[in-house]
Formats: structure tokens, C-alpha cells, sequence
């Protein structure tokens, strides 16, 4: 179909539609999904339960306005922001401990990097489902360690006392890899020269963390822990296999809460409202995360 | 010019044998009572002496549980199979749109080129379950509940900015010029994309493929709201799997095996792109 013979010969598609031709096709599949938030908003506003079909109507802002007086409600935007308030911070600081530990290229680093992805590789529900195995009272190996330890009486996820612990356990092991990957990408890509300098000079180690390394990294620590903020303030899986947003309330965060909400009492406006909350922090979030992520881009492509 | 003293040379390798641990355990453990017998797993204190059976293996691949009690059916390589179709053919569908639209990305700077980017971008960060639960009402009316098709649309929500944007930054790494001397041969634009630029970023597409091969696999969500269980993907389908079988923890163990098997062989695999897959390609390993 390409001979050589006519070599200004007409192309099918005009050289200025072609950028758009390649990538209608991308943009047409996401805007059938687009429609659907449009919708979410448009029930949000409403008096909508699948149960009650004849009771439907619009009550434009009141879902909104009764989540000011919802303990419920304050309940959920609580337990998510303790939640990925403790897994980012947690997995920033040992995801950072560990990429420092590995920092030398040794063929021992990077094998242990290599093997640490391996629990990020994992679905975030099987991960939970294995801990629900590991924490059985009957046989869990590690409700056994815990006995070992003194703790007769832990019971893990089933209690309210220990349930967030359970599963910020399994987000940290799950996601700590991520944070350990990026900073030690990044680390690894810092200039040498500083370092040569700063231990000509004899400046003492831990200085050089806090004066070099600490702000060089900044750029990749704040886009990974943006990065896990936004995933984690949405989490769904662990929670939602581990204990269903149980017991009782303690675990009930936005995505749970939403979708317990929309299935099983069947409040469409209320699930949708707080779906938007939900969309509202997140976008505030992404907006702040972009910026980050797109320096960290082009200095990647530059550098490289 | 090494400082380090033998004590923190001796502590440098006490933490890391901690965290290799910490990481590591659960997996190792999990298979562990994969194969074991119901009676051994059951066992108190746990102990590590058993003889290795393959039974719930067998079983699963069998499909068939004959225990003492009573013999039941698992459906489990149904899952299996779905997660493999779905994951597939999200994979494919999303190379098929991405990497045209990540070459006009990269070569052509139009108008509203980058609104359109950010958009496809901004879908990996809001919460799934706002778009599945209107979604899930709109499937039941136009039919696409509960089928292949459907399904596969939705989990473009994860494949799809994956592979833009990772794929965009690899056609950014290619010079152009070898393009434009290959056009000026005579050769159409579609040639010139297919001859010249695609095996050129091949390998990224590659990765990114694989990447979003291993998202689409692992995710949960989508399937949860949208799929009834002849349709589900192991993430769904082992869940079921606990309440459906109860007692049975071996062959829970060896499900949740076979289930991560394949995504950690293949992060293994592609571990050299997975820095750059996983910053949606903002950091190079």
C-alpha cells in the first residue's frame, strides 16, 4: 500500500484531523463513562431509594445538608482520614528507611528490591484475604505469636479495638513497596557530587541526610505519598475483605460506606452524595498531586 | 572511604533480614498451607514439619472437594479463566486506543491536546464505585449487565491512562527526525507509524501492556459491582470461595496461590519497567 512512486501522493486523512482521528477512539470510550458521573450527581440531589420507586423526587441540596447532623457521616470522613493519614505516613517513613538500606547497588539490594515487590504485585483483596487466614483465631500463625507474646485476647480484625490496626497492617504491607520503589528510584538518580563533597568536608552523616538527601529527594517523596493519599483515601478492597467496613462501624470508610449504602439499604442520593464528597477531596488532592508528578516527569525525560 | 563500622554493618543486615521477613512471610506462609491436609493446618502449636500434598490443588484444578464429610463442587477455575479473559482482552482493547492516542500525544501538540490527556489521566484518581453505581443502573437497561463486553469497557478506566501515559513518554524518547526522513522517502504516515515508530517503542508498549495486564487482574471493585458469579475474576471469586467452602482452609491457601501466582511471575519478569509503570511514567528505574 506505500509505493514509492507518488511521493506527495493524498493521504486518507488530512495531516490536521490526524491527531484527532488517533485519539477519538481513547476519548469516545471515557466519555461513555463521563455519563454516568453526570448521573451520579444528577441522584445525589435527589430523594432516590430502589426501595421506595414512588418516593422519588428531587430534594436538590438536602442530602448534603443532613450530613452536617449525621454521626454517621462524621463517623466515615473520620475513620478515612485516620486511615490514609497512618498508612501514608507509616509507609513514607519505612518505605524511605528501607530504599535507604538498599541505596548501594549490590547485586544483594537489588535482589531484595526486587523480591519486596512482591506483595505490591499482589491484589490488594487476596492480600486481605491472606491476613484473614494468618489472624484465624483457630489456627492464624499469627494470632499464635501473638499468644506467644502475652496477648491472649487479641482478635484482630473481629475486634473494634484492633480492626484499624488489622488492616493498616495489610495497606503497609501492601503498599509500603511502592513508597520503597519510587524513593529509591529516586535516590538512586541523585547527583553523586554533593555526597563526594560533603564527605571530603567530613560532614557527619546524619547532617548530610537532613542538608542533602532529605531535600533532593523532596520532589519524589511528596509525589509518592500524594500518590498513596489519593488510593488510600479511596480504599476498598483490604477493608471491604477484611471485615466489610465492621465491626459495627469502625471501619467504615467513603467506598465502603457508599456501597453498602447503595446495596443493601438501598439509598441511592445518600450514596451518591457522599461518592461526591468523596470525588471533591480527590480532586482537590489530584490537582496538587499533577503538579508534582509532571516536574518529576520532565525532569525525568530531561535528565535522561 | 568506607565508614562503616562492622557494628552497623551487622545492624544494616539484622534490619534488612527484619523487613524481608515482614514482606515476605505472608506469601511464604500462605503456600505453606497450601499444601498441607485440613488436620495439619489445624494444628496448635503451627509447626513446619508435614508432609506436602497436593490434594487442594488437585482439587481445585478438578473442580470436585471429596472430603469425609461430603463432596462439593468448586468453580473455582471458572474464576480462573474469567480473570484471564477479562485481563486479556481490557489489555488489548486499551492497547488498540492507547498507543494510537499516545503517539498524537507525543508527536502532535493540537489543540486541546493536553485537556484531553489530563482527562483520560484524572480517571485513575476518582473513586471507581461513583462512576460503577450509576453505571450499574445504565448496564441493566442497555443490556450490558453482567457480560464480557461490558466489563471490559469499565476496566479501560485502569488501562487505558496506564498505557497513555507510559507509552507517551516512550514515543517522547524517540527522536522524531528518523520519522520525518522516512516521510520524506515517500512513504505515508501510516507506514512511517507502523515501520519506524511502533518497533521502536516497542519494548515500552510491551511494559505497559504487562503493567496493565497485572492492574486489571488484581482489581476488585469493578468486578464486585458489575459482575454476577459466572463472570467473576479470582480477586471476587476467591472471597466467594471462603464463604462457599467454610472449613476447607487449604484449599482456600491454594486458590489465593494460583490466584497471585501469575502477576508476581510476571512483575518478576518486568520488574525492570515497573518504577516507570507504577509513577504512570514520572520516575525511570
Amino acid at each position: 500500500m506505500t509505493d514509492t512512486a507518488m511521493p506527495q501522493r493524498r493521504e486518507l486523512i488530512s495531516p490536521k484531523m490526524l491527531p484527532y482521528v488517533l485519539s477519538l477512539p481513547a476519548l469516545l470510550v471515557c466519555i461513555g463513562i463521563l455519563i454516568p458521573f453526570v448521573t451520579a450527581i444528577y441522584y445525589s440531589l435527589q430523594k432516590y431509594r430502589m426501595s421506595q420507586p414512588w418516593n422519588r423526587g428531587m430534594n436538590w441540596g438536602e442530602n448534603y445538608l443532613k450530613f452536617l447532623s449525621d454521626p454517621d457521616f462524621w463517623n466515615t470522613l473520620k475513620v478515612s482520614l485516620v486511615y490514609a493519614g497512618s498508612t501514608v505516613v507509616l509507609e513514607l517513613l519505612l518505605g524511605l528507611a528501607i530504599a535507604l538500606l538498599l541505596r548501594k547497588r549490590t547485586p544483594v539490594n537489588n535482589f531484595i528490591s526486587i523480591m519486596l515487590l512482591m506483595p505490591l504485585m499482589t491484589a490488594p483483596a487476596l492480600a486481605a484475604l491472606m491476613f484473614k487466614l494468618m489472624t484465624n483465631p483457630n489456627f492464624g500463625i499469627l494470632s499464635y505469636f501473638m499468644q506467644v507474646l502475652g496477648f491472649s485476647d487479641f482478635r484482630w480484625g473481629s475486634s473494634p479495638d484492633t480492626a484499624l490496626f488489622t488492616v493498616v497492617l495489610v495497606d503497609v504491607w501492601v503498599y509500603t513497596p511502592f513508597m520503597m520503589i519510587l524513593l529509591l528510584a529516586g535516590l538512586r538518580s541523585l547527583p553523586t557530587q554533593p555526597f563526594e563533597a560533603a564527605a571530603l568536608d567530613g560532614v557527619p552523616r546524619l547532617e548530610q541526610f537532613w542538608r542533602i538527601t532529605l531535600p533532593m529527594l523532596m520532589p519524589y517523596i511528596l509525589t509518592a505519598a500524594l500518590f498513596r493519599l489519593l488510593d488510600s483515601i479511596q480504599q476498598f478492597d483490604i477493608i471491604y475483605a477484611m471485615t466489610q467496613g465492621g465491626p459495627g462501624d469502625t471501619l467504615m470508610v467513603f467506598q465502603v460506606e457508599a456501597y453498602l449504602n447503595f446495596f443493601q439499604s438501598t439509598n441511592v442520593g445518600r450514596s451518591t452524595a457522599l461518592l461526591l464528597i468523596l470525588w471533591a477531596i480527590t480532586y482537590v488532592l489530584s490537582n496538587i498531586f499533577v503538579k508534582n508528578w509532571l516536574r518529576l516527569r520532565e525532569r525525568a525525560r530531561g535528565g535522561a | 572511604m568506607d565508614h562503616t563500622s562492622l557494628l552497623e554493618r551487622w545492624l544494616r543486615r539484622f534490619a534488612l533480614a527484619l523487613i524481608v521477613t515482614f514482606f515476605m512471610f505472608p506469601i511464604f506462609w500462605i503456600v505453606l498451607m497450601s499444601l498441607q491436609t485440613n488436620e495439619t493446618i489445624l494444628r496448635s502449636p503451627p509447626s513446619m514439619a508435614f508432609v506436602p500434598t497436593f490434594d487442594n490443588y488437585l482439587a481445585i484444578l478438578a473442580g470436585r472437594l471429596d472430603s469425609n464429610v461430603a463432596s462439593m463442587g468448586i468453580d473455582f477455575l471458572n474464576n480462573l479463566m474469567n480473570s484471564i479473559i477479562l485481563s486479556v482482552s481490557s489489555v488489548a482493547v486499551a492497547l488498540c486506543l492507547g498507543v494510537p492516542a499516545a503517539y498524537a500525544f507525543a508527536r502532535h501538540k493540537f489543540r486541546g491536546s493536553e485537556d484531553i490527556a489530563f482527562t483520560l489521566l484524572s480517571f485513575r484518581f476518582a473513586p471507581p464505585l461513583l462512576v460503577l453505581l450509576p453505571l450499574t443502573l445504565y448496564f441493566q437497561q442497555i443490556g450490558l449487565a453482567d457480560t464480557y463486553l461490558g466489563l471490559v469497557w469499565v476496566y479501560q478506566l485502569i488501562c487505558l491512562p496506564l498505557i497513555l501515559w507510559i507509552v507517551r513518554g516512550y514515543f517522547e524518547d524517540i527522536s522524531p527526525d528518523i520519522e520525518y526522513a522516512y516521510r520524506i522517502a515517500g512513504h505515508s504516515w501510516f507506514a512511517t507509524f507502523r515501520k519506524i515508530a511502533l518497533p521502536l517503542a516497542g519494548p515500552g508498549i510491551a511494559a505497559a501492556g504487562l503493567l496493565a495486564f497485572i492492574f486489571a487482574w488484581n482489581n476488585f471493585i469493578f468486578a464486585l459491582v458489575l459482575a454476577s458469579a459466572d463472570k467473576q475474576p479470582v480477586t471476587v471469586g476467591a472471597l466467594a470461595f471462603v464463604t462457599a467452602s467454610g472449613i476447607q482452609y487449604g484449599q482456600i491457601a491454594a486458590a489465593v496461590v494460583l490466584s497471585i501466582a501469575p502477576t508476581l511471575a510476571l512483575a518478576l519478569w518486568a520488574q525492570r519497567y515497573l518504577v516507570e509503570g507504577l509513577s504512570l511514567g514520572a520516575v525511570k528505574g
